[in-house]
């Protein structure tokens, strides 16, 4: 067995138990790092592959942004474990069976030599995988990827909006209403008497 | 030598894993996000494998469009699930039949 076969079982073996622990683990915070160690040994897989730019995408945007994002929303939230982890096994048995036969069926499609692929040579020493990327992106692919940058826009303001909440009560200063304002609203002019000449004059 | 098969067999197997955590954790949203989360990594192999196998690097242009997709599917699944979770003060499921259907 040569190294990069060992490499992959290896990688293999711990993706698979990360898959199971983030599926079965009593604690959401334990599904989460299971489920960033699953994307990290995903990202060593993709490195034998040679796909070197999404193994360092798979890291920092999954590992580094979205995972965060979960530990921080699972942290957040008050979540009532065992009223969760109630029943929790009672779809055991069809769950494993309806798991291992889709396994079972898409490996016997999928499996076997079918494709008739052998594995190509290694590439060159100075071959860029990102240099490929990006001019596939940045010429065939132009329009999906704006589409994906309006999409990524599209998300920051759906989330924004959806979580954003009007508090009653809170001290902000609204613009509009400041420059509304006219003199009249907030001055009003009272001509007085003088009265303590008057009341002196009294005295005396 | 490893092949195009056991990355397609490894894909699979974690596809499974996923239909079988949705199975499992019917009750809670964040780890059936997390489920949908490890079955787009387990598509997302099969497109790199197959685009390494294949000389084409397309594969993973598309696996470039899967992740920010799926980035902006988590960030608005997550903000969904907060403003769920403060108005309801649960995530449990069961309790999310508003619409009584």
């Amino acid at each position: 067995m040569d190294f990069t076969s060992l490499v992959f079982y290896l990688f293999s073996a711990i993706l698979v138990v990360a898959g199971l622990r983030v599926v079965t683990a009593r604690n959401p915070v334990h599904s989460a790092l299971a489920l960033v160690l699953a994307f990290f040994t995903g990202a060593c897989l993709w490195m034998l592959l040679e796909a070197e730019f999404l193994a360092i995408t798979l890291v920092l945007v999954y590992v580094g942004a979205v995972m965060v994002l979960f530990l921080f929303v699972v942290m957040m939230l008050d979540i009532n474990i065992e009223e969760m982890r109630r029943g929790f096994w009672d779809y055991l048995p069809l769950a494993a069976l309806v798991a291992v036969l889709m396994a079972i069926e898409m490996i016997t499609v999928l499996a076997g030599e079918r494709f008739g692929l052998a594995p190509p040579s290694p590439k060159p020493a100075d071959y860029s995988n990102t240099r490929e990327l990006g001019l596939l992106i940045y010429t065939d692919y132009v329009y999906a990827f704006e589409l994906a940058a309006v999409i990524l826009l599209v998300a920051i303001v759906a989330a924004i909006a959806l979580t954003l909440r009007r508090r009653p009560g809170r001290k902000s200063v609204d613009p509009a209403e400041q420059v509304k304002v006219r003199r009249a609203d907030r001055v009003r002019l009272v001509s007085l008497k003088p009265q303590k000449a008057e009341a002196r004059e009294e005295e005396a | 030598m490893i092949g195009l098969s056991h990355y397609l067999a490894l894909g699979a197997v974690l596809f499974a894993i996923s239909v079988f955590g949705i199975f499992l954790n019917r009750k809670n949203v964040i780890v059936l996000l997390m489920a949908i989360e490890l079955m787009l990594l387990a598509v997302n192999i099969n497109f790199v494998a197959f685009s390494h196998f294949l000389g084409d690097a397309a594969g993973q242009v598309f696996v470039f469009f899967i992740l920010t997709v799926a980035a902006a599917e988590s960030a608005i699944g997550l903000a969904i699930l907060v403003a769920l979770f403060r108005s309801m003060r649960t995530i449990n499921v069961d309790d999310l039949d508003q619409l009584k259907g």
